[in-house]
Parts: structure tokens; sequence; C-alpha cells
């Protein structure tokens, strides 16, 4: 049939004939949460599939392991995850004392505890604050961004950075928190704790909020398992684990914390909202991990003592520590010679990554975006 | 209007030159005083307003550099946007491109013909008036969906399909609510339904009857959805379709879109209060009549403004509803609920053809005391609000 000149092709039932569109979101896609790529094919709003397509962010931070040595690689763990960078420090330091036998003052382990859990509160802002502003908020990003501004002046005071922060090293970390440090960081906890309040007055229960999130992107248990989910993602389906309570690493023994896990309050388990509260209640419980190291920490050094020219007997090691992202695992062998002979590093995002196109079939396009941000998918982590 | 050039004409101003020239020329003069003296001013002020307002809810200062307060941001906005590079992508389809803009700012000006200022202030008093003004904001349709199109790009094209479905779909539930007031004055024209009303509260059609109340902020939804608002502003959603169907667009193209979306916020501000809130009527204060115009136009104002305002605490408030909400919310909600206003409020007429003052005064003590409490709540917010949160800018 022709329609003004053109050619139009006319199915047996009268309607237009219609086929998939290839969308391609990212990598320049704003909310893509860095440099990723999906390649989307969708039917009008409705997606077939989302591939996504990892790689543009790859820096061979493994392989530049192998050639800068035990202690040169310490800046570069910053840049695995640079939303939360504490607990990739602390990745690396401790599968290096592992590997080398060294024990770790116990101020040291301390501070690099509380360095952590403020690290995990402001990846954590960062998080909800970018998911809100995905659905198409933009006020609680401000108000969270602005609580993690404190937080970053508060690691800037501790390391000197605010965001790479290079702070431990192995064998503890490089300086004790300075004068004065736990009653600002108490100070900050105080008037931080209500504010979770307020984001949920604000944000979480609001019923265009939930209605975009809830029953979206369900993941169960199972699922998440065989995807190999790690962290607040794996949490959410209601699976009760996390490293630093099955598998307790540096002092967290000692702490006394919760694991908030999904409850399906407002849909289906394991769901977009569940994933965004996992996220919210775990900031309570950074703020209580926080508190009680402030109070339980001893005097004494910070920093064992280190050869400069580290040489780890021959063997391998691995260790686990819960980033913000999730079970984040350091597998280091050593050949007995200043440099690695192999480094791996297993994060959470690329675990987040395979699930996306068994989860996103069906969804609409906006429902991709609630998706990925509810991953808390972070691009470098991604790659490495 | 016509009034003016034809005394002007008795005069004699215009010796030797036919009536029909002189009213295309006083047309094009007033068209531009208009449009450059009064649309793009609102438009630029309620951008710069807006950015403010948002910048007080989410605890930062926004634009304070350009003038007093930054009150000229929206000049120095221009100005650059003008002197940037007009792009037109090479794949683009290059006569539509160029002129979907034009076509969206048309639509969207075409709506000031028709809305009465004041008692005199008013461009053209159309016995057709607010059918006039749904049938040219439709242009608005074929700008973006032309623009969208034209811009040879995915996400563009699902922007401008979405917006077409969009604001195509709310002109529905917009026009239904229109009609209860039509039904109530019996007239199309916004001066008819302006002078149908009163000065007072309880004589607004807003507090006609509790059917005219919900029509009210039907329509106010229904607008918001057609303006392309938060939280109805996917056509240009930037998490999801980078920025719509303006992507591909740059310079004073692409602020012509933005210019139209704001100067269309005041129009939907002007229109729900022609419609429900009195319009320009204010109690009868003086005989001057120069001074009269200026209060009622200053009355108009505010009151337009002040739904522009809730448009921006909206927006600032809200996240945005996905496609499928959006048409489950207009054609399951809204359209039936219209009907049922339009029933409702014929119904009315017929058992209370006066309307019932009672009522309108108990609409009015209810509305008083729902807005005393929640100016009561957000007091003690700000009471309670930790002061070293917040910067404290003027506005």
């Amino acid at each position: 049939m022709s329609l003004m000149g053109y050619e139009v092709e006319v199915q047996r039932d009268g309607g237009l004939a219609t086929e998939e569109m290839t969308l391609n979101m990212g990598p320049q896609h704003p909310s893509t949460h860095g440099v990723l790529r999906f390649i989307v094919k969708a039917d009008g709003e409705v997606m077939r599939t989302a591939i996504p397509d990892v790689g543009y962010l790859h820096r061979s931070i493994e392989k530049i392991a192998e050639k800068v040595g035990y202690h040169g690689f310490m800046p570069y763990t910053d840049r695995v995850d640079y939303v939360s960078a504490m607990q990739c420090n602390q990745g690396w330091a401790m599968v290096c004392e592992r590997l080398a036998g060294i024990e770790v003052p116990r101020r040291g382990e301390f501070c690099r505890v509380i360095a952590c859990e403020l690290g995990r509160i402001a990846s954590h802002l960062l998080s909800v604050g970018t998911m809100v502003q995905d659905i198409g908020a933009y006020t609680p990003f401000l108000h969270a961004l602005r609580e993690r501004e404190k937080i970053n002046d508060l690691l800037e005071e501790l390391c000197g950075a605010r965001l790479t922060f290079n702070y431990m090293r192995i064998g503890g970390v490089a300086w004790d928190l300075p004068a004065g440090y736990a009653e600002k960081v108490t100070a900050f906890l105080d008037q931080f704790e209500p504010l979770i309040d307020e984001y949920n007055d604000l944000i979480s229960y609001n019923k265009i909020y939930v209605q975009r999130l809830a029953n979206v992107g369900v993941v169960s248990k199972a699922e998440a398992i065989n995807y190999n989910l790690v962290g607040p993602n794996l949490r959410a389906t209601g699976f009760h684990y996390d490293v630093r309570r099955d598998e307790p690493y540096s002092v967290y023994a000692e702490l006394e914390f919760d694991v908030p896990v999904g409850s399906g309050e407002m849909g289906t388990l394991g769901d977009c909202f569940d994933r965004y509260m996992v996220r919210i209640k775990e900031m309570r419980e950074c703020c209580k991990m926080v508190r009680q190291c402030l109070k339980l920490m001893p005097p004494g050094p910070v920093l064992a003592k280190v050869p400069r020219r580290l040489k780890p007997p021959v063997g391998d090691a691995y260790v686990r520590v819960e980033g913000s992202r999730g079970d984040m695992g350091w597998y280091l062998v050593s050949d007995g010679s200043e440099f690695p002979y192999r480094v791996k590093i297993r994060t959470g995002s690329f675990a987040a990554m395979s699930i996306v196109d068994k989860v996103s079939r069906g969804l609409m396009i906006a429902d991709l975006i609630a998706l990925i941000a509810s991953f808390d998918v972070v691009a470098p982590e991604v790659d490495r | 209007m016509q009034e003016f050039v034809d005394g002007l004409i008795a005069n004699g101003r215009f010796a030797g030159m036919p009536a029909e020239q002189v009213y295309a020329l006083m047309m094009f003069l007033f068209g531009g005083l208009v449009v450059f003296g009064f649309i793009m001013p609102v438009a630029g002020i309620t951008s710069w307003l807006e950015r403010r307002v948002w910048a007080r809810i989410q605890s930062r200062v926004g634009p304070n550099r350009v003038g007093p307060q930054g009150f000229l941001q929206w000049l120095a906005d221009g100005i650059k946007n003008l002197l940037k590079e007009d792009i037109i992508p090479d794949a683009a389809d290059r006569p539509l491109f160029a002129f979907a803009p034009y076509l969206v700012v048309w639509g969207f000006v075409a709506t000031f013909v028709v809305i009465p200022f004041s008692s005199y202030l008013i461009i053209a008093d159309l016995n057709v008036g607010i059918l006039y003004l749904t049938a040219v904001t439709a242009l608005v349709v074929v700008g973006v969906l032309m623009a969208g199109w034209s811009s040879n790009n995915k996400w563009s094209l699902i922007g401008g399909i979405r917006s077409a479905a969009q604001i195509i779909s709310y002109e529905i539930p917009a026009g239904l609510a229109i009609l209860p007031v039509v039904l109530l004055t019996g007239t199309l024209s916004m001066q008819g339904i302006v002078r149908a009303q009163g000065w007072a509260p309880w004589d607004w059609f807003i507090f006609h009857n509790p059917f005219t109340f919900v029509t009210a902020f039907m329509f106010y939804v229904a607008a918001l959805a057609e303006g392309n608002r938060t939280p109805f502003d996917l056509p240009e959603a930037e998490s999801e379709l980078v920025a719509g169907f303006c992507t591909e667009y740059s310079g004073m193209r692409y602020l012509l879109f933005f210019l139209a979306e704001w100067g269309n916020l005041y129009v939907i501000g002007a229109v729900v209060t022609t419609l429900f809130l009195g319009g320009w009527q204010i109690p009868p204060v003086t005989d001057n009549v120069v001074l009269l115009q200026v209060l009622q136009f200053g009355a108009f104002f505010l009151k337009a403004y002040f739904w522009v305002f809730i448009a921006m605490w909206v927006r600032a408030t809200l996240p945005r509803v996905r496609v499928d909400q959006l048409m489950s919310l207009c054609w399951k909600y809204l359209v039936p609920i219209g009907f049922l206003n339009l029933v409702g409020t014929a119904v009315w007429m017929v058992i209370w053809p006066q309307g019932n003052r009672g009522v309108q005064y108990l609409m009015v003590l209810l509305t008083a005391l729902i807005l005393g409490q929640f100016f009561r709540r957000v007091r003690f917010h700000l009471r309670r609000a930790r002061p070293e949160l917040y910067y404290s800018p003027v506005i």
C-alpha cells in the first residue's frame, strides 16, 4: 500500500507492521552512572532485552599491581571503586597482611573501621541520592549530597583526600585520627541520624516513588545466589548474609550491629524498593558502628613495622571485605618477589551487571533506569 | 483594542491610509510589544524564579550573580544562548528541525491572545476564547513531534512520541475540566467567564460547588501534564531520554523550547485563575480607570503566579511517573472524574440555578481551615529546622 508516496507494509489484520527498536543506552547516557553501555531492544516503551556491554572503563588495574609492587599498589585500589575507596584500601591491605603474616595494631584496625563505615555512609548516600534523581526527583539528591559533603570533609581531615583516599597502609593506616576527631564525627552522626528519617519523609514513602519502584525488577533469593549478587543487592532479597557478621574481619566481631534485609514492605520481596530501603537502613547501622568504634578505641600505634621492600612468602591468599557494593574478594598470588605474581579483584557491581539482562525483560525503559540505580552499579568497579 | 485604533483613525492620525492597513500595522506593533515586552520577560523571570525557589527548597543558593539576587540571570542566559552556535546534525531533517521550535513557541505565544489580564487588557476577547486556547496549545504537540522526528535520534523520537501521546491524552481531561465552567457561564469568552465570577472567594467558580472544586485541581493536573511539567515531564526526562525531544538542539533553538515551557507555566496559572479563581476581579475600591486596571492586572498576576509557584514546588518535590502510570492516571481516573464533575455540575445547576450560597461559604471556610493547618505545619517544620543546615538567601 502506498501512503503519500511511502510504501507501507500492511499486515493481514490491518495494522501497520512494527519492528523492535535497538536503542543504545550509553556509554554517554546520564543515568548509567559512569561509562556503562546497555544495548536495549525495545518494542515501544517495553524492553525485550537489555544487554550490558562492559569494558569501557577497563584500566588493567590488576595488571598494574604486578608492576608496582605491594606498597605502590595502594593508591590504585582507590580507583577500583572510587565511590567508597576505603573498603578497597582495606581489602588490599588485608590480603597483603594475610600473606605476609603482619599483625595490625588494634588502634589501626579501629581507624580502618571508622574510615570504612564513614565511607559506606557516603557511598550509600550517593547511591540513594542518584537513585532518587534517576526516578526524577531532584531535591532529595541534593539533600543527600549535602551530607555526603560533610563526610568528605571529615575524611579529608583524616587523610587529606576527598575521593581517592589512599589512607590505609599494609600493616595499619597512614595517620592516626587528628585531634578532636571523635567529637567532630559524633557531632556529625548526631545531626545525620535524624536526617535519615527526613529522607524517608521526603521521598522514600512518596506514593509516586513507591509506585515506580515496588514490584519492579524482582530478584528472588535463588536467582540472587545463582547470579552471584552480593551485598545490599543480595540482602534485599531477604538473604541474611553480611561478610562483616558472618566472616568477621578486622574488629567487626566486637561490634554490635544488625544486618538489614529486604522485607518486601511495599511490594514483592527483592524489588527495587527493597534494594533502596536496605541501603537506607544500612546507613543507620553504619552510624551505630562508628559510634561503638569511637568508644572502644584503645590508644597505641596505628601502623605496624612493615619492611619497605615487602616480600611475602610464596603462596596465595584470598580475603573478603564487605564493600559498599557487597562482598569484595581480593585474591593475591605471590612468587616471593617484590611484586605480586597475580592479583584478582572480585567486585559486586560486575555480578550485578550479569543479572540485568534477565531481570529487565518485559520492563519499561524507565524501569531499566530504576533497576540499574537500585543495583548501585559503579562503572569503574565493573571493569577495574 | 479595536476601539482604541478606531479612535486614532477618527482623530486623523493615519490620514491617507486605508483602515485595513492601519489595523494590520497596529496588530504587528502590538503583537511585538506584547511578545517582547511581556511574554519573553514573564517566561524569563519565571525561569529565574523557578531556579531560586528550587534552590531554596534544595538548601542551596541558586543564581545570585547577575543583577540583584540574580534577577537578570534570565537575560544573561538568553544572550548567551543567542550567541551560541546553532548546530543542526547532518542526518537531521533540516527544514523540520529548524522550524520545530518556532511552532512550539507559536503555540504558546498564541495563547496570550485570549488571556484577560484586566477588564480592558485583553488582546482579543474572542467569543470562542477558551476553545481557541485549547486549540492553539495543541500546536505545541506538532512542534514537539517534529522536533523528535527530525532530530533523527532514537531518544528524541521516543521523547516526541511520548509527548504527543501525553499531550493529546491530557487534552481530554483538560477539556472536560473546562466544560463545567462553560455550563455555569454559558459562554466561551474569557472575559465572560471572569465577569460571571465575583471578587470574593465565594463567588469564584472553584468554590461554586464541590464538583467545580475537584475540577479546578483536575484541570491544573491535566495542564501540568500538557505543559510537560514534573511529575509528568516524561518527554524530556533527562535521566531516561537524555533530554528527550530537544537532545539534538543547541543555542537559541534549545532555549525556545524552554521559553515555551516556562511561559506555559504562566499560561497554566493564568487559565486556572481565569476559569476558577475569579480572574482579575477585585473589590470596587476606586473609580480611577487606570488605577483600577493596574490593580486588576496585579490581582490577576499574583493569582496566576500562585499556581506557578505551586508548580515549582511540585517539581522540586515529586519524582516522575512512568509512562503507563501516566496514561492510567489520565484514562482511568481523570477522564471518569471529569465526566462525573460535568454531570454533577449540571445536576447542581438544575437543583440550585443561582448556586447555593451556604455551600459556597462552607467551602471557602473549609479551604481556609485546610490552608491554615498547612501553614501551621510548615511553620512548625521551619521552626524545627536546624538553621545551620540551610542557607538563607532573600527568597
